[in-house]
């Protein structure tokens, strides 16, 4: 086994960087793939809240790091499914607890164990943005359709490309298919056209997201949700399937026209 | 459908195409780390430069950014003076 080292990053805080983490994590492990989740934020740890493990944190990410566990010791196994650890970060440290190479080297030690290492970056392009990308095979940036998080998405794109971790891919998160269809909220099309890079994922606006985040039970557990559901579908992309995008108005022509757009954009560059 | 409507209340464009026009400008600058002013700047002493050594006519010339995919790229239609007509009149 080899794992994927996968970095979710977003620059901007808020887009929903540690529930995409979380929910991939989730829906990565509910078909049978083994994974382990990285918190890389150090200092604002959250993912062990969203994933609903914040009860069971003994050692963290630093103490692995500096020597005081293994790295086993600092790995908490998610009951609900049979293989989805976290390793938490740090609260009380900071950044600079923790290098880059600190991280090549400990996401090394997982790879043979696990198909995927998802990494939780913190927002910023500073030192913790670095300690996530520098271990990362592939990039995933999520970003929401408003300026501010696609003008920052496109520093992280930049970013992520002058470190040849490039192409980064994108979820887009929070759309809201009602402002779309007004003429309020940018298209997928258009965050697509400015960014040009290719699509991962869309995740709707679903206020299951905060009641499941709410219970510490990540909505991708059960697909039953749209956003539940668009997670397993992102799941099912990062393992190679070609999964078209849900229809999220039936009535509209809207989104048939993001399935051609995916179809078209989705194979080849 | 409601297209005339809006033209008969004196619609104001879609706030996604003010997000969309606003956004396509400021990655521009941002992605070359270059102010609007500080590209002006370029432009004008580029046409200095030109201009010393061949005739061009200010007014037709065009320089701007031009995109692929993530690639910027400064684009400059500079058309130049015909030089055998100075040539016949000297």
């Amino acid at each position: 086994m080899s794992a994927t080292v996968l970095t979710v990053s977003s620059g901007k805080g808020g887009v929903g960087k540690t529930t995409t983490t979380a929910n991939l994590a989730v829906a990565l492990a509910s078909k049978g793939q083994k994974v382990v989740c990285i918190d890389g934020d150090i200092g604002l740890r959250n993912l062990d809240v969203v994933l609903g493990l914040e009860n069971r944190i003994v050692y963290d990410l630093v103490d692995v790091v500096e020597g005081r566990c293994r790295l086993r010791q600092a790995m908490i196994r998610d009951k609900r499914l049979p293989e989805l650890y976290l390793i938490p970060a740090a609260q009380t440290r900071d950044k600079s607890a923790v290098s880059p190479s600190d991280m090549v080297r400990l996401c090394d030690d997982l790879r043979s164990d696990f198909d995927w290492v998802l990494i939780d970056s913190p927002a910023g392009i500073e030192r913790g943005f670095r300690n996530a990308l520098a271990p990362a095979d592939l990039v995933v940036v999520v970003t929401n359709p408003e300026v501010s998080a696609v003008r920052d998405a496109d520093r992280i794109i930049g970013l992520v490309d002058a470190e040849e971790k490039g192409p980064a891919r994108l979820i887009i998160n929070r759309l809201n298919p009602a402002l779309v269809k007004r003429g309020d909220m940018l298209t997928p099309e258009d965050v697509l056209e400015l960014l040009a890079i290719k699509l991962l994922g869309i995740v709707p606006e679903d206020e299951f997201v905060i009641m499941s985040t709410n219970r510490g039970q990540p909505v991708a557990f059960d697909g039953k949700s749209r956003a539940g559901t668009a997670y397993q579908n992102i799941a099912r992309r990062l393992r190679g399937e070609e999964v078209p995008f849900m229809d999220l108005e039936e009535k509209d022509g809207f989104f048939h026209r993001i399935t051609r757009l995916f179809k078209n954009g989705g194979d080849g560059k | 459908m409601s297209g005339w409507l809006d033209w008969l209340v004196g619609s104001k464009p879609k706030s996604a195409d003010q997000a969309k026009e606003r956004l396509k400008l400021v990655l521009i600058h941002d992605r070359i780390d270059l102010t609007p002013d500080a590209l002006d700047k370029m432009k004008n002493e580029l046409l200095q430069v030109i201009s010393k050594y061949v005739e061009i006519d200010p007014g037709s010339v065009r320089i701007q950014m031009s995109q692929e995919g993530r690639e910027q790229r400064l684009v400059a239609d500079i058309p130049l003076k015909v030089a055998s007509s100075r040539k016949r009149a000297g």
